[in-house]
This record gives C-alpha cells, structure tokens and sequence, in this order.
C-alpha cells in the first residue's frame, strides 16, 4: 500500500474559492481512482493562497488484473452481427475468440483480459485530466502553444509523488516534480519533499506556510483575541471574515492597529462595513460599554523584524483615507436629510410592472396606516415611518454600503431630531435615557427610526422579528405590499426560482404575526390593496399595459366615452350588449372582483404553504394546517393557534377516536347520498330527535345538543383547547352509536333520520375544522 | 535610480526609477497619450497593441481623468487628474509575478517589513469591452497597483495573454513617503510639492467638472466623435488609430456629461453601449489590419 501526494501552485487563487476547490478536488480525484478500480484508505484534500493538495493513504501498487467474458453470435449468423460484436469487444477476428456449445449449437465467447495496470499510470493520466477539466467559478488562459492553460490564475508547478516517487505526470506542459515552494518572504525554496509528513512539515518549518485552513483560521482568530485582550478590549467576531482571512494569508500574524478616534462618532455599521469589505479587519469593541473602540486588528501574512509596527501603521493611514470618504458621504447624507431623499424615490425603480419606490412608499405607508391599530400602533407614526422608510436608497452611504439600508435611515432620522448617537446596542439605550428622552416627540421620532431601520426584518432564519409597534406595522406593510404585488403581475417564485424573495417575505409576515400577536385578515388586507391600487392601478403605475395583461388577460369595453377595462377568460361570463350602461359597469366590477378574488386565493395558499413549511418543526402536521385553512379563516393567528389545538387533540386518544368516527360518518354519508341522489345535511325529524329508538342514538343526539354550541361557543371566543375538548365529548357517544345502532335500517324513515344524524357529527366537527383534509 | 536607504523616491524619482526598471525588462519607455482618459489601460499602446499575435513590452504614465472624483482640492486622497504608470507585457512571462515584485524592491518597499499581498480583483472595463483576471496589490492594507492577465479587449478574445501593471503613481508615492495627504508629497527632491503643482488644477477642474461644464456642449461633442469615429471605421480601409482618438473623445465627454448629474441611471447604460460599439470597431478594424500586415 503506497501514498500518493499531489499539489498544484499557482499564482494566488481567490479566497472565496478556496473551500470549493477542496472539494472539487477530493470529488473528482476520488472519481478518477475509482474508476480505474482502485481502493484507498483516506483521501484528504487542501486549499490556500496558493495551492491545492491532496493525499491519499493507502493506494495499491497496481489495479488488479481484470478477466471479463462476453457472449458472442452464433456460429454461421450474419456479418453484420459479427461485426458489431468483434468491435464492441475491441477484437480484430473471430480467431481471437473462444467456441462455446451450450446444446443449442455452438457459439463464439469474447474472452477479454485486462492486466493490471500501474497506480503510478493512472495517476499520471488522472492528475493531467482533472486540471483541466477543473471546475473553477471563473478561469483564465495564459501561455501559449505547448504551455496553453486554463486554470484559476497561471499555474506554477505541480507535485506528484507515489510511494515516494515522482509520478510522470505532465500538465499544461508542465512536469511534475518532487519540489515545493514556501512562503514568499520567509522561505521561497523550492524544497524537496519526500511524502505528505515530509511535506507539511517543510512547509511549515521551512517554507513558513500553513497547510490546513482550519489551522490558518484558528491561529487567525486565537491571535486576533489575544491582541485585543492584551489591550483590555474584545474583537467583534466575523465568521465569513474569518473564513475569507484563512485564504489570504499563508502565514497569519494578528496585529492590533490604531483608528482616529475622531471616526468614533461616524455611524459605527459603517465603521465596522469600511473596515470588513474594504480593507477585511476586524472591529473592536470596548467590553464595557459596547461601544466601537478606535483600533482594528489587521491580519499579516508575515512576521516582521519590527513586530509588525510598520505593517500596522501602514493599514492605519489605508484606514484613515477610507473613513474620511465615509465622513464625506455621511456629511454630505446629513446635509441633505432624509426627507428630501424621499422625494427623489420617484426616480428609483422597484419594479418596471409595479412603479417606482415613490409608488411602492405610498403603498406601503397607505397599508401601513391600516395595519397599525391591529398592533398597538399609532396609525400617524406608522405611515410617516413608512413614508420615510425607503428614503436611505439614494443616499450616498447605501450607494456605498447598500448592506446598510435601513440603517442609515434611521441614524439620519435621529439626527434630524438632534437624537444622533454614534453607538448601538444596549449603550444607545443608555443614551436615549441619559439624554432625557422624555418628550413624546423624541420618543416618537425613536420609533419612527426604529422602523426604518428595522422594516426590512427578518431577513433570515437567525434574524430578529420586529415587535415594536410602528417597526412591526411598517415590516408587515412592506412585505404585503410586495406580495400582493408581484401576485397581481403574476410574478410567483417557482421551483427554486425565487428572485424577489417572496417566500422570505411571507414568512416574515408569519413570523411578525406570531410574535406581535397580530390579528388581522389576510384576505382583507389584500382587498384593501387593490382598493387603493386597483388592477387598474399597476397598470397606470407601470405605464405598460402587459404586466396584469400577460398575467391575467383583460379587454377593455368601450361605452360611450368610457372605457371600461376588464378581465376575460374562463371565469367570467360573455360581456353584455354595450348598450346597457350599468349592465356594462356591473359586469366590469363583477369581473374585477372574480379577478381579486383569484389572486388573493392563490397567494392566500401559498402562506397557507408557508405555514406548513414554519411549523413542521412544531410538529404540526400539513393536512391539519389545510383543514384548519379550509373553513376560509385568514387569520394567521388564529389559523396556527387552531392548528396547535387540532394537532394536540389528534394526538390524544379521544382525538384519533373521534376522527375514525367522523370518518366512517362521512364514508356511510357519501356511499348514501350518492346511492339515493338526495343530501341527508338536514336536520333529522323533529318526532325522531324526541323519541328515537335506541339509548345509543338519544345520547349521541343529546352529546352533539351540548358539543355543537360549545364548540362554536369556545371557537368564538378563540379558545380553540376548550373547542377541542367540546368535540372529545362526543367521542364516547360516537363510538356507542355505531357499536349498536344500524345506520341502514329496514324502515326508510328511520334510516333517513339516522343518515341525518351522522351529517350532525360531519357538521358538528365543521365548526373546527373539515376533518375531511386530515390524511393517514 | 534605485532608493538609497533614508531617503525615499520624490515623486518624480519614483517615475523614472520605475521607467527604468522596466526598460531593463526590455519594454519601450513611451510617453502619456495626448488625449484625456480615463484609465492609463485606454492609451492604444494597451488597449489596440494587447490585441493581434505579435508580442509587445511597453511602459508608460499616463495622467487619468476621473471627472466624478474631483474634491475641489479638499479630499487628501481623491483628485479629478492624477498619474498611472502602466506596464503590459505581451505575452505574459511565466514569472510576471516576480518582475512585479522586483518593481517594489526597486523603489524601495522592504517586502519583509512590509505586507504585500494579491488580493482578487477581476478588471473590468465595460465601456471599451475588456476584461481580465488578476488582483489588486496591496501593501500593507493600501491598493498600491492593479494586476491583470489580459483575456478580452474590445470584446475579442485576445491572441496572446498580456500581463498589465498599473500602478497609481501618487498613492505609491504618498506610501513610500509616508505622507497622508497627496497635497504634501515630494515632487521634486528639492523642495517642491506636489500641491504646488496640482492643487489650483483640481480647484479649477472640479468647479468646471461639476458646475460649469456646458452640457449641451459636451452632448454635441460627443455626437460629433461618434460621428468621426464611425466615419473613420466605414472608409476602406478603415483608419482605426485615428477612429480610435475620436473613442477615446467620446468617452471623455460621456464621463464629463455624468459627472454634471446630466444622466440618469436608465440612460446611462445607453451611452456606455453607444462608446462600447465605437470601441469594438476601432479593435476589429486594428485587428484586420494588423493580420494583414
């Protein structure tokens, strides 16, 4: 068993695709071997700065020799087959196969040996075909004739040991060898190696280079942590900086920096975005107040004879310049203002189909307006929030910076109202009671900047719900807006394809509703939208017809001097003679409404969807969630909060009884109905409700009397456990009831009435749920 | 020319120690191209000579005109005009690198007290239609050049891969003389500053820029290279170095027009497609007419 090592150098390779290439590497090298038969015992693979690696233990010397048969044509068949079989098997004559009888005649037998081949071989084969075939996000060619490449950036030299010996292995005219390089300043070799131990270990101690790049980012962060705490201060920790560090340096020093402290009362998430993508340093913090201290850890690739003083200095200064362009724009975004920025949303596209940012604002702060009462917000804050919510998209900070949309806004709101402070998290806080923020004004004017920044929440699944009221109206307002927008112009995600975020955007308005508590009709909320926008409103907003029209073909109709636009298709019925004016306008609004009424069903389904996918965790099944759905409730409150109490009552014994009873109700009703062409939903005869023959069946009626209004009783007042309990009650006399009574008895009045009966026990469960969409 | 230790490069030194550097490395020394740009990339003896299949080593400065970056002289690192010194080596030697770094030695950069690292940066230039992969440099934390292998230049694949250096002359400068401020670097090693010399022009230049460059002016301009241009690329044949000036007219002009705020977002994308067609012409016709050669 024998070890092979291969490295590729290059010039240096894009830290964001060094984790790829890893793989890459490992998938198809592992593919390569397994092809040619091998078997190996690891196969571990590296990515840095400057080159990939791979080592895999315990290889074969050589792949085994194969013997493989394969059944020929008959003695005396046509050329033609023969042919065809001397070629697929690689033979030149019939005389180089075997005859074989198997009682039905003689036969011809490929016999095909494949000896053994070299590990070494099929290395050298292998390593040439994976550069080349390498899927790098974005390649280059460079060299020319013999020496033409693609790879990442210029390929340098390859290493390609097997079992200690050079694989003759040759890319892009390039040989392999048994030399590595090091660390351009602390130890360039090129060095000979032996074997992967050999190899890591020169690197390191010679070539002053890390291998691993799990190696490379514990060093990073464990040196950034010691400088900062050395200093009494605590770094502001970065994961996918971490990450993009690990594949810059092959040698990482952290070294603590100074930062001016006079940059201290720029907006600290511009500090800190200036530090990360423009110059990749980490942020500082002063541990005891939170606040940004004025220095910034820089990681070297080197060790230099000064301690690094030089390197620190330098990236200071590089700093200083950065932070004065951050000055001048925020300088220039304060001089401005935030509402002067709203008015030049006019010129800012949101979508060609749905208007400009002005249109969207005024959408929003319309919708806002309404919403806020349903979360304890005032309904003049939540529209001048939301008025204002979108203004930060023109200035020069987001232009810079757009991660740091909302944000921006809401320090510019703050500052508008002399309430600007250079700091976040608990010490802003700290500041807002330091600085007596008692008037209703400031506090007022802190909500409405809250809600700038925050009506974009929640981004993602670790992202903080906005639950303040204003911030909560403003982030429901946004993305119902863009729902029932990109509904109306029927631009829907599907598959994977999801380009405007629209499933983000409706689980965030699940999410807010569950945390806020918020109690409103979805259904409703997307009428309203159409009342102030109207199907003719996306329309003139657009200035382009095809939107609605692509998506839901309309006509207009002409009488007298108006026209009338419309809906046609399949569901609305042929447009009346237009002589008749309000015939006319009735069938126009009548199909506006079918129009309306179609979208808000279908994106209504899709948050029912979504639903289903935001409480599978909770154990909640899908089919509970449509059955709860399907009594027309759109609430989403109220909807998770009857999904909750259904799914626990189904759990329960009672629950799984009562269902197999309404079950076999709803099954005897069907095969009836349809058998006797007559509905069994009225209520049984009033002589029979009284006096009916069995025990069994005079207490189910007297159970379902007392179940049916308490259920309606307890879903009324939304206590949906009390409702369940309702309906358990009955479970007993359910069971009863079928255990002894005969549903299709001999006298047709009698079982008439008892059909009826079991419609009671379908309908009594109605006022839950349509038991019927619960599977399994 | 190289820096004696102490003392660091003027400005004027840093130039000449790099032009000599380079003429040793067998590129001809050529002087700023005499129309505004850009980018030291848009001087033809780049942009035009990276294409076809005879090689070709050259360097050069080149001032560049960013009309946008103007700061009336207020900004300490930002100016309207200011220097690139451009290498391109066609083709690229395998050990590009190495020059480059070489470079660095020459003007006095201390690589081991000093971090310079090759940080991704792809270039692009969509307005003549070029691309290609490289890096930013950086030494300690400051972009001090951009480095490039050559893949497209007026949206044809190139023949030979070149390998271009840019470097920009002040904010070097500024690094190897330990200056934060442009306005206070050496010019000269004899006491003259640069602001001495550059200041009142990015004054003057940045009110013109931005409050009194006549729009409609520039607007007419621009149509009227585009007009020569296209004219100079119908002949037969076509005359491609000349077309290639009115290009270069073109661009400068659509870059004044933007930095007066005369063009909105929706247009823009039109004015670049109208320079990026003269440029492809001007590339096809210097193309042909260098196969034909």
């Amino acid at each position: 068993m024998a070890q092979l090592l291969l490295e590729i150098l290059s010039e240096e390779i894009p830290a964001r695709m060094q984790a790829r290439a890893e793989g890459d590497l490992a998938r198809l090298l592992g593919e390569a071997l397994e092809q040619a038969g091998l078997q190996w015992d690891s196969l571990e693979t590296f990515a840095g700065p400057r080159r990939l690696t791979a080592v895999v233990e315990g290889l074969p010397e050589a792949t085994e020799a194969v013997r493989e048969e394969r059944k020929g044509p008959r003695q005396g068949a046509p050329d033609k087959a023969i042919e065809g079989f001397l070629r697929s098997a690689g033979l030149d004559s019939l005389e180089q196969c075997e005859t074989r009888d198997d009682g039905k005649g003689p036969y011809y037998v490929a016999v095909i040996g494949r000896p053994g081949r070299k590990t070494a071989d099929v290395i050298a084969e292998a390593v040439p075909a994976i550069a080349r075939g390498f899927p790098w996000p974005k390649s280059m060619k460079f060299g020319e004739g013999a020496r033409a490449q693609r790879w990442v950036r210029p390929l340098r030299r390859i290493l390609c040991l097997f079992g200690g010996a050079v694989v003759p292995a040759e890319v892009f005219g390039i040989k392999a060898g048994n030399e590595t390089e090091g660390h351009r300043v602390h130890g360039p070799g090129p060095f000979v190696v032996k074997d992967f131990a050999d190899y890591e270990k020169t690197l390191r101690e010679k070539g002053h280079v890390i291998l691993r790049a799990g190696e490379r980012k514990r060093i990073i962060l464990e040196q950034a942590r010691a400088v900062c705490s050395n200093a009494g201060l605590e770094l502001l920790e970065d994961e996918g900086l971490l990450a993009e560090l690990a594949g810059l340096a092959e040698w990482p020093v952290a070294l603590l920096g100074d930062m001016a402290a006079e940059f201290l009362d720029l907006p600290p998430e511009a500090v800190r975005l200036s530090m990360k993508t423009h110059q990749k340093y980490f942020a500082v913090r002063d541990p005891e107040t939170g606040a940004l201290a004025p220095k910034f850890v820089v990681i070297a690739n080197q060790v230099a004879p000064d301690g690094g003083e030089a390197i620190a200095a330098g990236n200071a200064r590089v700093l200083s310049a950065r932070l004065n362009d951050a000055r001048y724009f925020w300088d220039n975004d304060r001089a401005t203002g935030l509402s002067a920025m709203a008015e030049k949303l006019s010129a800012v596209t949101f979508h060609n189909d749905l208007g400009s940012m002005a249109d969207k604002t005024a959408r929003v702060a319309a919708l806002a307006r309404e919403l806020a009462p349903a979360v304890g917000a005032d309904p003049e804050l939540a529209e001048r929030a939301a008025k204002l919510a979108k203004a930060d998209l023109v200035s020069e900070m987001v232009y810079e910076f757009p991660e740091l949309q909302g944000v921006m806004g809401r320090y510019l709101h703050r500052h508008s109202h002399g309430l600007y402070v250079a700091s976040v998290g608990p010490s802003a806080f700290t500041h807002d009671a330091s600085i007596g923020v008692q008037g209703s004004e400031a506090k007022q004017a802190i909500a409405v900047a809250d809600a700038i920044r925050d009506h974009y929440k929640p981004q993602g699944l670790g992202d903080a719900v906005p639950t303040a009221p204003v911030s909560a109206a403003v982030a429901l307002a946004d993305k119902l807006d863009t729902l029932v927008g990109f509904w109306a112009i029927d631009e829907k995600p599907t598959g994977s394809k999801d380009p405007f975020a629209l499933r983000r955007a409706a689980l965030g308005v699940i999410r807010i509703s569950h945390a806020t508590n918020v109690q409103v009709s979805l259904g409703d909320t997307i009428s309203a939208w159409f009342d102030d926008v109207g199907v003719e409103g996306v329309i003139e907003r657009s200035g382009t017809e095809h939107a609605i029209q692509k998506a839901w073909p309309y006509m207009d109709v002409k009488f007298g001097d108006e026209y009338h636009r419309t809906t046609l298709g399949e569901f609305t019925r042929k447009p009346p003679k237009t002589s008749d004016r309000d015939e006319t306008i009735r069938w126009h609004d009548e199909c506006r409404e079918l129009l309306i009424s179609r979208i808000r069903n279908d994106l209504l389904s899709f948050f029912a969807d979504r639903l289903k996918v935001h409480l599978r965790d909770e154990g909640i099944r899908h089919d509970v969630i449509d059955a709860v759905f399907a009594l027309g409730d759109d609430d989403l409150v109220r909807v998770t909060a009857k999904s909750r109490a259904l799914q626990a009552f189904l759990d329960t014994e009672d629950g799984a009884a009562l269902l197999a009873g309404y079950r076999r109700a709803a099954n005897i009703l069907k095969i009836e109905e349809k058998k006797d062409g007559a509905s069994y939903d009225a209520e049984p005869e009033a002589a029979y409700l009284k006096a009916p023959p069995q025990a069994e069946e005079k207490a189910l009626i007297a159970a379902l009397a007392q179940a049916v209004p308490a259920a309606r009783k307890a879903v009324q007042a939304e206590d949906f456990a009390a409702a369940m309990a309702a309906l358990a009650a009955l479970r007993a006399p359910v069971d009863a009831f079928f255990d002894s009574v005969t549903v299709n008895a001999d006298d047709a009045k009698l079982r008439a009435n008892r059909l009826r009966l079991l419609s009671r026990i379908r309908a009594a469960a109605a006022a839950v749920a349509d038991f019927g969409r619960i599977e399994g | 020319m190289a820096a004696k230790a102490g003392k660091p490069l003027s400005f004027q030194d840093l130039i000449l120690t790099l032009q000599h550097y380079w003429g040793d490395q067998g590129c001809a020394i050529l002087q700023p191209y005499d129309v505004e740009v850009g980018a030291g990339t848009l001087h033809p003896a780049t942009t035009l000579r990276s294409l076809g299949a005879r090689p070709w080593r050259a360097a050069y400065v080149q001032p560049s005109r960013r009309p946008g970056d103007g700061r009336y002289g207020e900004n300490p690192n930002r100016l309207q005009h200011y220097y690139q010194f451009q290498v391109i080596l066609k083709p690229s030697p395998a050990d590009l690198q190495e020059l480059y770094l070489g470079s660095l030695d020459a003007i006095g950069v201390d690589r081991a007290l000093h971090d310079v690292r090759f940080v991704e940066d792809d270039w692009e230039n969509p307005t003549v239609g070029a691309w290609g992969l490289g890096w930013e440099v950086w030494c300690d934390g400051m972009e001090v050049s951009q480095y490039t292998y050559f893949q497209q230049v007026g949206g044809l694949d190139v023949a030979l891969v070149s390998g271009e250096l840019t470097y920009g002359l002040e904010r070097l400068a500024m690094y190897v003389q330990g200056v934060d401020n442009v306005y206070d670097l050496d010019f000269n090693g004899a006491g003259l500053s640069y602001g001495e010399v550059f200041l009142e022009n990015e004054r003057q230049f940045s009110a013109f820029n931005f409050e009194h460059a006549d729009v409609e002016t520039l607007i007419e301009g621009f149509k009227a290279a585009e007009r020569q241009c296209q004219a100079l690329l119908a002949l037969s044949p076509p005359l491609p170095l000349p077309a290639y000036d009115f290009c270069l007219k073109a661009s400068h002009l659509f870059n004044l027009v933007d930095a007066r705020g005369a063009i909105s977002v929706a247009e823009r994308a039109g004015w670049i497609a109208r320079v990026r067609d003269l440029a492809r012409g001007c590339a096809e016709a210097w193309v042909a007419a260098e196969d034909a050669r």
